[in-house]
């Protein structure tokens, strides 16, 4: 009966640890260039915040069905269907979800001190060594902020999945997809105990997040 | 020895300037740089350490730094540096930040019980006051053994009493490693007790680079003191002017007759001396 939940935290996981790698060298090279692209590269990636979600969908869609080049070339050489199924809410939630991992880590880089930053390096430490071991445990809010919201909204996120995934059953049918058809078939019982436990659980990560930084600024005053 | 050879444009509050810099320094020699805010000296320090671009040629004992626009990332070079600012690695104890630059304990205990802070190295950079934290930097600064040791301003933020602790033990670390040290500073006294040889930096040029004791006690004229400050206002007092002068953190009048503020403008720096009578000399009441 939970298996719509099941997929939810699964695709919100994945979508979390793959963000998390194109987003960190993406968020630091925003938060240390001075270059002339950075605005566009911002504008580009808080896209997702203002677009409705159709939209995103609409185009991901055409991007990745079988008569794009890319579905093709995947159709062709891996025999795999980059639409309706797992992996094409994956690809979409990554998408959608970007911002959320890159603007917390790129406001957290910038606010860490300059001199921190050059003092690991003419300590003869090379620039991911810095990121690793100075940068990253400085911003430790700033990081839990982004996993847990990256997480969160991707667990919330239905009109882009619904368009790119469909709702099949085990495969692509996640919970607030779930939710949106028991309210149609007037399955309301269901739909009270799903949307409850979505609440509950929303409200629990925010807590913690909150809960959390108030704690580590308490700590190191960072 | 140290070859300096370089220039770099600066585009400054007070417009473009070009930084030229040309010295040679001895291995062991303790050099302070100093001159108004705006001349170049950070700029000159962040060259020496590969955090800013310039051209021309730097050469630390045989190894080119910089040489026909290839720098030695700062990563490769033999550098200590000391910011204004703590700039101490907040994630860590004050032991992890000596071993993060070298994995070599008995150094860093070594480092932590000369400046005296044994007792503190389990502590994270957030409890600590601000003459510890710098004194934990400059322990930090010493772990790779630096041929040169760039102090930026590193004590302008303490008050006078730590400030006198760590200009000792700067000076017996700079002595103890044999390490050769540019210290940026404003304070003459600081100037005078630690260093040997010091450059002024006017309009990003060096203007003047002698023995330090030459360069504090510039005698112009015969004068037996001689103090300077900022003409704060002239006032008219029947037949005489009073000139309020800011010295240091005190403000001072002095009487002129009327031919003597003539030349005098206010805003501008003066020179206060004597030489004709005997001065008295008092410990300030508190």
């Amino acid at each position: 009966m939970f298996e719509p939940f099941y997929i939810s935290f699964k695709l919100a996981s994945i979508t979390v640890l793959i963000l998390f790698l194109i987003a960190l060298p993406l968020s630091w090279y925003l938060s240390q260039t001075r270059s002339k692209i950075k605005p566009f590269l911002e504008a580009l990636t808080a896209l997702p915040i203002v677009l409705p979600p159709s939209v995103l969908g609409f185009y991901i869609l055409v991007a990745l069905s079988q008569n794009s080049p890319l579905g093709s070339f995947f159709k062709e050489t891996f025999d795999i269907s980059l639409v309706f199924n797992f992996t094409s809410l994956v690809i979409a939630s990554c998408f959608y979800s970007l911002p959320f991992m890159v603007q917390p880590l790129q406001s957290g880089f910038e606010s860490l001190n300059k001199n921190m930053l050059e003092a690991s390096y003419l300590a003869g430490k090379s620039r991911l060594q810095t990121i690793l071991f100075v940068a990253l445990p400085n911003i430790k809010p700033a990081l839990i902020t982004a996993i847990i919201i990256t997480f969160a909204h991707t667990v919330g996120e239905f009109g882009v999945v619904l368009m790119v995934g469909g709702s099949i059953p085990g495969e692509t049918k996640v919970a607030s997809v779930a939710i949106y058809e028991m309210v149609e078939i007037m399955d309301y019982k269901g739909a009270h105990i799903y949307s409850a436990i979505m609440l509950g659980m929303s409200f629990i990560v925010l807590l913690s997040v909150y809960t959390f930084n108030a704690k580590h600024k308490r700590k190191f005053g960072l | 020895m140290i070859h300096i050879n370089i220039s770099k444009a600066l585009h400054g509050v007070k417009g473009s300037m070009k930084l030229e810099v040309n010295l040679n320094i001895k291995q062991g020699e303790f050099i302070a740089l100093t001159g108004v805010s705006g001349s170049g000296k950070t700029t000159l320090l962040r060259i020496l350490a590969g955090l800013e671009e310039a051209d021309g040629q730097i050469e630390v004992n045989n190894i080119f730094w910089l040489k026909n626009n290839k720098s030695l990332k700062p990563q490769k070079r033999s550098i200590g540096f000391m910011h204004q600012e703590s700039a101490l690695f907040l994630n860590m104890s004050v032991l992890q930040n000596l071993l993060f630059v070298q994995k070599d304990l008995e150094l860093a205990l070594r480092l932590l019980s000369l400046t005296g802070l044994n007792e503190l190295k389990d502590r994270y950079p957030k409890t600590l006051s601000g003459g510890q934290k710098q004194r934990v930097s400059l322990c930090r600064a010493m772990m790779k053994r630096p041929a040169i040791l760039l102090l930026d301003e590193p004590l302008s933020a303490l008050d006078a009493k730590m400030r006198g602790e760590l200009q000792l033990q700067i000076l017996s670390l700079h002595k103890e490693f044999n390490t050769t040290t540019i210290l940026v500073s404003h304070d003459p006294s600081e100037i005078y007790k630690l260093s040997t040889r010091t450059v002024v930096l006017e309009n990003a040029k060096v203007i003047k680079d002698a023995n330090t004791k030459e360069v504090l006690l510039k005698s112009q004229g015969s004068q037996k003191f001689s103090f300077e400050g900022e003409l704060l206002e002239l006032q008219e007092v029947d037949v005489v002017i009073i000139a309020i002068v800011a010295i240091g953190q005190q403000i001072v009048e002095v009487v002129l007759s009327k031919k003597e503020a003539q030349e005098l403008q206010v805003g501008k720096r003066v020179i206060l001396s004597t030489k004709a009578f005997a001065p008295t000399i008092l410990h300030p009441s508190l």
